[in-house]
């Protein structure tokens, strides 16, 4: 088991020096220059410009300022932004929970929907249920999230008046974070109804990001319930007379979680992408609207420096879920 | 459709502000956008100039309310030498500065305030000049402060003369703008002692209406009012800043209660809010204009007669209809209608495609074919460029003349439209900074801003017009600035180097029982004088 999580783990060190030449080029091959986005309608004189150029670094050749760049990271230093002129890593840190906090209710609401979903329909094939939920699932897998969240807004904030319209809580609660975690924060700050106040504000963001993760996972855990139930060893076990709960709860369901939970992980990204849009429409101020606005504003250290670390921590959860595939599966941990 | 019932949230939500203690009166403004940082100098977006600026800091002069007047702020009155080149302040006395829990100031506002703000900006030895890295002041040296001031002294202290280089009517209007707003001199000194110098970006400290208390990059900016204000003491006691970047949802928070006012509306919701019984709008023209600038060094567009013969060409009107959705007003001039020294006599080409062919063939103009320039991004002088470029289209194709739209990345928009040589016709627009003409006419028009870094896209040279301009710089009475701008348009019209688009409208939508808020032409949000009533 240790080899395996070793090999692993050697595996990211190449991946991640990929990832900082992606993202270092990604950004400048965008067409567009901070200085002049800066700028704007007014232009900037050509000395002005060279001189901005020369004080961010930019006026050097471009694989001196990837060295510089690499050499920055290695000594922990992530740049500061352009714009805000504050630390990437400072950013980073406090707009971080605020989307691991939307990621994770997203994706329990999907999994805890999506595969008790997946598994009905796989059993009841052909019902009604199987094709009403299926159905359901491609709907929501095409769903635009940016015209599903605001119509979510628009009939259960304003018509109904039942959850807020946007934002991480009420603004009469106002307490320094101290994780970052409004659930926790919320719950440690002592006041009163401030943490029902934070579970009404993250209802609708974590539905509306959920959408699309929990359609695929529906939909994969069905077929993957399908090709199980028709194994040999599903047979043999109804043979043997176990009652169907056994049956699909323990013969079938474990065979079938493995492409599952590789399905889950994959989704992390999913939700990645997802945030960027869910993020602008609920005003939620996480990592997402962060990226997005850098990017059109050619921000270089935030993009590069942004994107090595999602991509970090999306490798680390891949390395979780592989590792997971290995516990559910010993198949794979003795290969 | 039916209205939706936001009643009930609206109700509890405003209750429970209003229950709150210590809140006895919350506003609450759905910004469109988080701040750069709240140092107000290195920074060029409205957004920050209304988090900080306007907020928590105050200036020599300021615009007076609702208008592009400067009177006196934290300097009660002024003098100005005959030969314009000597500006003495008398600075107000018993000005007091914010504290925090690390500052409380030992003493009031005076000219060290004043040396330190403008010293600092100006001063690359200055511990303040760049004390993060990266930093640059691009309102000081775009508005050319810089060449501008060639000291500034301190008389006593309550009085400091500042000495141009050269005389310049602008100079009080530009010395009313956030980039020049008023910080504490012992702040920065303490800060230096303690060694968090950037503190004086994230924790602001000033003498404005209201007093800075947090900020939550992307979600909140928090402040209370300022006790001690020098001015009318503000009637709230909290204003909140509820960042809120997506306008749809920001109309949705505002019709549920869960903010007061909100800026920028998306053109087509309009409608809906003049509808809404429990909100109520406020419009006014904006300080912008939107135009068409043709490439005046290229053939046959160097030729006066057929860029007349273009613009008579343009159904403006049409346009405004389906570009703005209405909310705009044809324009004629370079500036705005609500700019003093607007000339109204200026005779508009208007639209008129038969005289318009007539008056390309004269010019011997046959197969023209061009390309027109559509922005990819919307500005609040042109909500949708692409669809304007196709209006433009059709309406120069009913006079023979084919259209290529082409449109890049805004960052090379901007560049390539500055090339020379550039091809055909470039839609862009602009918004004022300070109210004067001289903002308008010699950034986009003169002969200076023809050349590379300047903003002239039109590349239009005209050493009469460029004169004129001068001389009304340079001119102290206010009437014959007024004159001289008035000729300089009847001179624009004349050699049409722009097809003039629109002007158009603010609207500022909010709930309704608050009370004196007033627009600013100039697009700043400020809440010094807001209330909310019961």
């Amino acid at each position: 088991m240790l080899r395996f999580i070793l090999t692993k783990i050697l595996y990211l060190i190449p991946t991640f020096l990929g990832i900082t030449l992606i993202a270092f080029a990604f950004i400048r091959v965008l067409p567009g220059d901070p200085v002049l986005l800066m700028a704007g309608e007014r232009g900037v004189s050509p000395e002005r410009y060279a001189e901005i150029s020369a004080q961010l670094g930019y006026d050097k050749p471009i694989w001196q300022q990837y060295l510089t760049y690499l050499g920055n990271l290695l000594q922990g230093d992530f740049g500061n932004s352009i714009v805000t002129k504050k630390p990437v890593l400072t950013e980073f840190m406090s707009l971080f929970p605020a989307t691991i906090e939307l990621g994770v209710c997203a994706i329990l609401i999907a999994t805890l929907i999506g595969v008790p979903v997946g598994v009905i329909a796989a059993i009841k094939r052909g019902s009604w249920f199987d094709q009403i939920s299926m159905t359901g699932a491609l709907v929501g897998f095409s769903m635009p999230i940016f015209w599903w969240g605001l119509l979510l807004i628009i009939f259960f904030s304003g018509y109904l008046g039942w959850t807020p319209v946007s934002g991480r809580i009420s603004l009469m609660y106002f307490f320094p974070p101290v994780t970052g975690f409004m659930l926790i924060d919320s719950l440690l700050s002592g006041r009163s109804g401030a943490f029902r106040s934070a579970v009404s504000h993250l209802i609708l963001p974590s539905v509306v990001l959920a959408t699309i993760p929990l359609a695929v996972i529906a939909r994969q855990t069905r077929s993957a319930m399908l090709e199980v139930m028709g194994e040999d060893y599903v047979r043999t076990a109804r043979a043997k007379g176990l009652p169907p709960s056994r049956v699909i709860g323990i013969h079938a369901l474990r065979n079938a979680m493995i492409p599952v939970i590789t399905t889950i992980g994959l989704q992390i990204g999913v939700l990645m992408a997802g945030a960027i849009l869910t993020e602008t429409i609920f005003s939620w101020p996480g990592i997402g609207k962060w990226m997005i606005d850098s990017i059109s504003r050619r921000d270089y250290p935030v993009v590069q420096s942004g994107l090595l670390l999602i991509a970090a921590i999306v490798m680390i959860v891949n390395l979780i879920v592989d590792l997971t595939y290995g516990l559910i599966n010993p198949r794979i941990r003795h290969k | 459709m039916p209205v939706f019932s936001t009643r009930f949230l609206a109700a509890s939500t405003l209750a429970i502000m209003a229950a709150a203690p210590l809140h006895a009166k919350t506003f609450v403004y759905c910004s469109e956008g988080s701040p750069e940082g709240f140092d107000p100098a290195p920074y060029t977006s409205g957004t920050t100039f209304d988090a900080s600026g306007h907020a928590i800091y105050n200036r020599l002069a300021q615009f007076k309310p609702g208008t592009t007047e400067v009177e006196p702020a934290l300097a009660e009155s002024w003098d100005v030498s005959e030969d314009g080149l000597e500006y003495t302040f008398h600075l107000r006395q018993g000005v007091k500065f914010h504290s925090n829990d690390k500052f409380t100031p030992s003493r009031d506002f005076n000219a060290d305030d004043v040396i330190f703000t403008f010293e600092r900006q100006a001063n690359a030895d200055n511990p303040f000049h760049a004390y993060i890295p990266g930093l640059t002041y691009e309102y000081y040296s775009s508005m050319e402060m810089d060449k501008l001031i060639k000291s500034i002294e301190k008389i006593d202290d309550y009085t400091v003369k500042f000495t141009l280089n050269q005389p310049e009517a602008p100079f009080l209007a530009n010395i009313a703008m956030p980039f020049v707003s008023v910080l504490s001199q012992e702040y920065a000194e303490t800060l230096q002692t303690s060694g968090s110098l950037e503190d004086l970006n994230n924790a602001p400290i000033g003498t404005g209406p209201f007093r800075f208390v947090a900020y939550q990059k992307d979600a909140v900016i928090r402040y209370q009012k300022n006790a001690d204000y020098w001015g009318e003491a503000p009637k709230i006691d909290d204003l909140v800043f509820a960042i809120t970047p997506d306008a749809a949802v920001r109309l949705q928070k505002l019709k549920a209660g869960e903010c007061h006012l909100m800026p920028y509306p998306a053109p087509a919701d309009i409608e809906g809010i003049k509808a809404d019984a429990n909100l109520k709008l406020d419009e006014q023209p904006g300080l912008n204009v939107g135009y068409l600038a043709y490439n005046t060094t290229v053939a046959p567009f160097d030729n006066p007669q057929v860029r007349h013969a273009l613009n008579m060409a343009l159904d403006k009107q049409a346009m405004i209809d389906a570009v703005y959705q209405g909310s705009a007003v044809v324009a004629k001039n370079p500036i705005p209608p609500t700019m003093w020294s607007y000339n109204d006599a200026v005779q508009d080409d208007n639209y008129d495609p038969e005289a318009a062919k007539k008056l390309l063939e004269e010019a011997g103009v046959t197969d023209l074919s061009m390309e027109v320039w559509a922005m990819p991004v919307q500005r609040p002088y042109m909500p949708n460029a692409r669809r304007a470029a196709e209006m433009i289209q059709a309406d120069f194709a009913k006079v023979g003349v084919k259209v290529e739209i082409v449109s890049y990345e805004w960052g090379e928009y901007l560049k390539k439209s500055m090339e020379e040589g550039r091809k055909g016709a470039v839609i862009l627009g602009w918004t004022g900074d300070n109210g004067d003409p001289d903002n308008f006419l010699s950034v986009l028009l003169s002969c200076a801003a023809a050349a590379g870094g300047g903003a002239n896209r039109a590349f239009w040279c005209n050493e009469e017009f460029s004169d004129i301009l001068a001389r009304a710089k340079a001119a102290s009475d206010h009437e014959e600035r007024v004159k001289l701008y008035e000729e300089a348009q009847l001179l624009f019209k004349q050699e049409a180097p722009w097809a003039t688009l629109a002007h158009s409208t603010q609207y500022v939508p909010m709930a309704k029982n608050v009370t004196g808020f007033v627009q600013s032409p100039l697009g700043d949000y400020a809440f010094d004088n807001v209330d909310l009533a019961e």
